[in-house]
């Protein structure tokens, strides 16, 4: 499938495809397909946090299927992100428990504080302020944020700030 | 489940169903209409937009018609309160974000959801939220978006899956965010792509070249034929006030199914070229005049006559485009054979004609297309099929996904967008060698060292099916060792039990071998005393005077570049053609106005011998007349009895007296080996996608497509 409209797909990084070689035989013959968001998660990890085409198109050629199956799959996953961005991703839940328990006040505290709005990433590519989470099922722990993969709960303010300290 | 049919109910009619069958396929057949968006027979089942939903008895929900099984027994009701309250709350849930800009839409008219919104909508909508708005994509110049009125019913989607070979749409997104479309921008390429405009149910996939051109209701719908390639594809013309506005397909399941190529569908833009040659013309010194019919009739007449009188008749070459038709083909013939002349040709891609004698009376698959598409192997020998017949490469497609084989024996890979067994890729110049080692490998047992991989498993392939085919391809039919490649085949197809078929060229080569235009042959097949010249002979060696009948030589022939040098040094040269070229003014002494397809009727048989005759769809451009017309009052001025015919119907009547009922050929025994050209030192001509004949050379948006492309003719020396 050469298209000279296409850039050259990325070369996978090592940590992609052992991930990738790992899940392929987990499904039956020629479904491949299946394995697209494992190789996609290692992908956009080893990228600092987001996707390029160029990255896209090298899992699609690894598996063997259209790019295009592989986009679908990308933009279809709140967790994949296809234009670039920060390293840390941060959002803030916002749902009813959270917003009863002061999460709007968050939500404009960090935007106020990193001079970006909600979608956004700081300019030195430090920090990419999601979106705001319909209920990441941490209720009891209202307001909470997710910080990458990990849970931020009972938050102050104060807690807020040295979370976002300690982001590299 | 018993037997093959089980009854079910439906609107309290028994009907009889076979299990395994989807409600809509037994609604469908009886009659019963059930509204529907994503299902579509020639597709694979999504059940996505829940507007087919029916009641079916002892069922609380309503159950989509499309992806519910039948079982004995089972009680549909297409009308019933509940399923018409679940189909009008689908179309209400349909409508919440499509724009209803019907009155800009190229769809109105013609559109599923207008359609159904008539039957199912409501006349207020409930909603008064903003509506979405979709940015439209950029897919080429073919086909048109607005994606703002797509449905998301994914028919596009899966037809680039299941028949295209190749997705290159996609679902984009989700949610009220989800697109249909190619994420990163890019062109739709393959060559059956205007399929999709007539699969979307609603105006978001449209044709670009038509789009606001006419409205659906101002148009006649009429039938013809495509005139493009071999297999003569069934399409409907769509006509306002004797012009011609669009193409689309004109379903046969026997034939192209649903679908048409994009060359089928496009080409008529080539139709209406500025470069059509509106009047007679006549060459008086170097100066060119326009004249009125008579006066130039009369012209070419005296000058046909005075060089045959000078020359003899062996003076006189008559060639004609394998694209004309059987009408064309056989009056050419009869012009040529009673002028006295055997000097008739249509073959004009072929460069080696070492065992024309065994050429076929009517060359073609040697089968129906359905049957070819359910053959266990087929072995493709020097052809790039989706080029040479886009809708055969379909068909080819279908054996490789119906559990068939495919295999190749080519000078090149070839990317059939589908699984392939095998391909032995040989050097062009030493193709042959290819098929021996194949032939070889068959003589061998599985195990027997020698035969490598590649050629063993062919052969086995071949040995093993019990329906197998070899198909010569358009880059085997105008190879300098066609010859010595068909004799290869047709051993192999003895040895192997298989048929031995043929790509042809144009529209019509079938039809043309048939009627006699061939130096050899006479009308039906008969084989001729004398020996008169061949295409490239013809092309290659100036005679007197030449009859040529609608093709550029500069193109359409093997010899190219030398067949306008030839042609200049004729003393008088006839065309018939549709466009106007400044090579014709060059070699030319009266140019006639020839319809093209859309203006003539005719007949052309197809690569399965199936004869398809139409009638002109639109009104001649300028002057113009129908070729078979010109070819008879051009008989009747050179003295020629026995040809005024008053109708095509006539004419076509004498044209099955004379073929009869093709009979059924002896197959050759293949014993002597022909010397074709040498091959390292003959360039084969090369047929392109979009380069494949004058009309689709002039169709803008085929050439703004990355397809586009002349044929690069070269020279080839005979
Ligand atoms: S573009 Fe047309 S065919 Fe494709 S999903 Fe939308 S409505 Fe269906
Ligand atoms: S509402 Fe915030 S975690 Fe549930
Ligand atoms: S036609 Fe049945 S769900 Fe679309």
């Amino acid at each position: 499938m050469s298209d000279p409209a296409r850039e050259e797909p990325a070369v996978l990084p090592e940590h992609v495809r052992e991930e990738l070689d790992r899940w392929i035989p987990q499904f039956p013959e020629g479904r491949q397909r299946s394995a697209i968001i494992a190789g996609l998660r290692a992908a956009q990890h080893e990228n600092d946090g987001f996707l390029t085409p160029q990255l896209m198109d090298a899992v699609a050629d690894y598996l063997d299927l259209p790019p295009i199956q592989v986009y679908e799959v990308a933009t279809f996953y709140s967790m994949f992100e296809t234009r670039p961005v920060g390293r840390h991703s941060v959002s803030v839940c916002t749902n009813v428990a959270c917003m009863l328990r002061g999460a709007e006040k968050i939500v404009a505290h960090i935007e106020q504080r990193l001079g970006i709005k909600t979608g956004q990433s700081t300019s030195d590519g430090r920090i990419f302020l999601k979106q705001e989470e319909e209920c990441l099922a941490a209720c009891c722990g209202a307001p909470m944020m997710m910080v990458d993969h990990k849970y931020f709960e009972n938050l102050t303010l104060q807690d807020v700030d040295e979370i976002l300290d300690g982001l590299e | 489940m018993s037997d093959d049919t089980l009854t079910i109910e439906i609107d309290g009619k028994p009907c009889s169903a076979r299990p395994g069958q989807m409600i809509i396929e037994v609604t469908d057949a009886e009659d019963v209409y059930v509204p529907r968006f994503c299902y579509h027979r020639k597709l694979s089942i999504a059940a996505n937009c829940r507007m087919c939903l029916v009641e079916v008895e002892n069922v609380p929900k309503p159950l989509p018609a499309c992806a519910t099984p039948v079982a004995d027994g089972m009680k549909v009701r297409t009308r019933s309160a509940l399923a018409v309250a679940a189909q009008k709350a689908t179309m209400e849930f349909l409508l919440i974000n499509h724009p209803l800009d019907c009155p800009i839409c190229d769809q109105g008219g013609e559109c599923e959801l207008q359609d159904l919104a008539m039957g199912y909508g409501q006349d207020v909508s409930r909603y008064n939220e903003g509506k979405r708005v979709v940015r439209d994509k950029n897919l080429g110049p073919l086909v048109s978006t607005d994606m703002t009125r797509c449905i998301h019913c994914t028919r596009c989607v899966r037809f680039g899956q299941e028949i295209a070979g190749i997705q290159e749409l996609g679902t984009v997104g989700r949610g009220e965010t989800t697109e249909i479309g190619t994420f990163i921008e890019r062109s739709i390429d393959h060559e059956l792509s205007g399929n999709i405009i007539d699969l979307c149910p609603v105006g978001a996939l449209n044709s670009k070249p038509f789009r606001y051109r006419a409205r659906s209701w101002e148009m006649a719908q009429i039938e013809t034929i495509a005139a493009h390639d071999c297999v003569g594809s069934n399409l409907y013309a769509h006509v306002r006030r004797g012009r011609l506005m669009r193409v689309v397909p004109r379903p046969n399941d026997e034939v192209n199914e649903t679908w048409i190529s994009d060359r089928d569908r496009f080409s008529y833009e080539g139709i209406y070229s500025d470069d059509r040659l509106l009047r007679p013309m006549v060459r008086d010194g170097d100066e060119w005049h326009e004249t009125d019919w008579s006066t130039a009739l009369e012209t070419a007449a005296r000058g046909l006559q005075q060089a045959i009188a000078q020359a003899g008749p062996q003076g006189l070459g008559v060639l004609t485009s394998p694209s004309a038709t059987l009408e064309e083909h056989f009056l050419a013939a009869q012009i040529a054979r009673g002028l006295g002349t055997d000097n008739i040709d249509h073959r004009l891609m072929r460069t080696d004609f070492s065992d024309e004698k065994r050429d076929p009376v009517s060359p073609g698959l040697g089968m129906s297309l359905d049957d070819f598409a359910s053959c266990d192997a087929v072995l493709m020998v020097g052809s790039d099929l989706r080029k040479e017949a886009p809708i055969l490469a379909h068909r080819l497609r279908q054996v490789a996904t119906g559990g068939g084989r495919v295999g190749f024996v080519d000078s090149e890979h070839r990317n059939l967008l589908f699984p392939v067994m095998a391909q032995a890729i040989h050097p062009s110049a030493r193709l042959a060698e290819g098929l021996e080692k194949l032939l070889e490998a068959t003589r061998e047992s599985h195990t027997a060292a020698g035969a490598d991989d590649v050629h063993s498993s062919l052969a086995e392939m071949l040995k093993t099916g019990s329906r197998t085919a070899i198909v010569l391809g358009l880059r085997a039919a105008s190879h300098p060792e066609f010859g010595r490649l068909r004799t290869l085949a047709g051993r192999l197809a003895a040895a192997t039990g298989s048929t031995l078929g043929y790509v042809t060229h144009g529209a019509n080569s079938a039809g043309a071998a048939m009627v006699g235009a061939l130096p050899h042959r006479r009308a039906g097949g008969d084989a001729v005393a004398g020996k008169g010249s061949n295409a490239l002979q013809m092309l290659t060696h100036p005679l007197a005077a030449y009859l040529l009948h609608g093709f550029e030589p500069e193109w359409d022939t093997a010899a190219g570049d030398t067949a306008l040098a030839t042609l200049a040094n004729a003393g008088f040269v006839t065309v018939l053609t549709p466009y106007l070229t400044d090579a014709m003014r060059s070699y030319g002494h009266v140019l006639l106005p020839a319809g093209t397809f859309a203006e003539t009727g005719g007949t052309f048989v197809n690569v399965e011998g199936r004869w398809q005759s139409f009638t002109g769809v639109a009104s001649p451009v300028g002057e113009s007349r129908p070729a078979w017309k010109i070819l008879r009052v051009l008989a009747g001025l050179l003295g020629l009895e026995g040809l005024e015919y008053d109708d095509i119907a006539g004419l076509r009547a004498a044209i099955e007296t004379v073929t009869g009922h093709p009979a059924t050929e002896d197959a050759p025994d293949w014993q002597d080996s022909p010397a074709g050209l040498d091959p390292e030192d003959t360039v084969v001509p090369l047929t392109t996608l979009y380069g494949c004949d004058a009309i689709v050379r002039r169709a803008a948006a085929l050439q703004a497509t990355g397809e586009a492309g002349r044929a690069p003719c070269r020279e080839v020396s005979a």
